[in-house]
């Protein structure tokens, strides 16, 4: 790999721009789909393997390339620069997710609470949400328990495509947040995406136990292991 | 991924501090191999290793590869676990079989 390919590809990543480095075995010959001209067919089964975010060896037309896809870091948007929110920061890192905490009240969004694992953000969460664009390798979960912020995040979430929606708050708090949902004008279908009470049913108690049963929940669902909110 | 997983940023640090550095990928795999295809391990000539293409089975066998492929250039492609019964000889113990590919940063 030539280090100016390597600064394209960083670069897209950077941006959060879904590549796929394309390398012909065995002489290493590479090209960036879809940057640069290639055949239909090398093509086609590049388009295949960043759909599926899947690498491996293609044979077309005698040759053999290895498809390597190059999707953007998943990340999870945490709204809220709560306690739980310190315990989810190293959890989500450790698992590979880019971790932004939103949160307008500064005092609690502050680097010495959050140390370097996170980007901090201090606008309203409806704006910081709408900057953030969620996309479908983004997570988010709202922790305030405070309608005033939740709500507005909530609100855009649910019109995004992130693969995982949760919310901090009793059954008695959700069913309040439906109807508010409700009101606003989403449908019974966008609401029920929203994972209330919020993480995974281990009986956890503290904030750490907490933020540990919302990664295993968020991991569940980018593997494809949630149904309904519960395990498949 | 957290910063620690972005192997070819590492891969890139490394250059610019004026390492000769190589990556490996897993190319393809078989059976029950550790990592999928797509697992990079980046190595540099002072021996500094980031990432992982299996469980740690073949990593120094890659290295020793990487070293060669630094000093001529040429890329190579490896296989690893022809046979469960030769698998403790080419270090793949949970006899899964996998290809390699070690390629320069240059």
């Amino acid at each position: 790999m030539t280090p100016e390919l390597l600064d394209r590809l960083q670069q897209a990543r950077a941006t959060r721009r879904p590549v796929a480095l394309l390398t012909r075995l065995p002489d290493g010959a590479q090209r960036l789909y879809p940057d640069e001209p290639i055949s239909i067919a090398l093509g086609d089964a590049a388009e295949a393997a960043l759909r599926d975010d899947r690498a491996g060896p293609v044979t077309l037309e005698g040759e053999t390339w290895f498809i390597h896809p190059q999707t953007p870091p998943p990340r999870l948007i945490v709204v809220g620069a709560v306690h739980v929110a310190q315990a989810l920061v190293p959890m989500a890192a450790a698992v590979g997710l880019a971790v932004t905490i939103v949160d307008p009240r500064r005092a609690f969004a502050t680097e010495e609470r959050f140390a370097a694992d996170a980007t901090l953000v201090t606008d309203w969460p409806d704006d910081a949400l709408a900057a953030l664009k969620p996309d479908s390798r983004t997570a988010i979960v709202t922790l305030t328990h405070d309608p005033k912020l939740d709500d507005p995040a909530l609100d855009t979430a649910i019109r995004s495509d992130a693969f995982y929606i949760g919310a901090l708050g009793s059954r008695r708090t959700h069913a309040k947040r439906v109807d508010r949902l409700s009101e606003a004008g989403h449908g019974p279908e966008a609401i029920a995406r929203i994972h209330a009470p919020v993480g995974l049913d281990i009986g956890a108690v503290t904030a750490p136990e907490i933020a540990l049963s919302i990664i295993a929940q968020v991991v569940a669902a980018r593997r494809g292991k949630l149904d309904g909110g519960r395990l498949a | 991924m957290s910063g620690t997983e972005d192997i070819l940023e590492t891969a890139r640090a490394w250059k610019a501090e004026g390492e000769r550095v190589a990556l490996a990928t897993v190319v393809e795999t078989w059976g029950s191999s550790p990592r999928p295809a797509g697992s990079r391990l980046a190595v540099t000539a002072t021996g500094r290793l980031a990432g992982s293409v299996s469980g740690g089975c073949i990593e120094g066998a890659v290295a020793d590869v990487a070293k060669q492929v630094m000093e001529s250039g040429t890329p190579q492609l490896l296989d690893f676990g022809i046979t469960d019964e030769r698998a403790w000889e080419v270090g793949l113990a949970c006899g899964g079989k996998l290809k390699v590919f070690v390629e320069p940063l240059a």
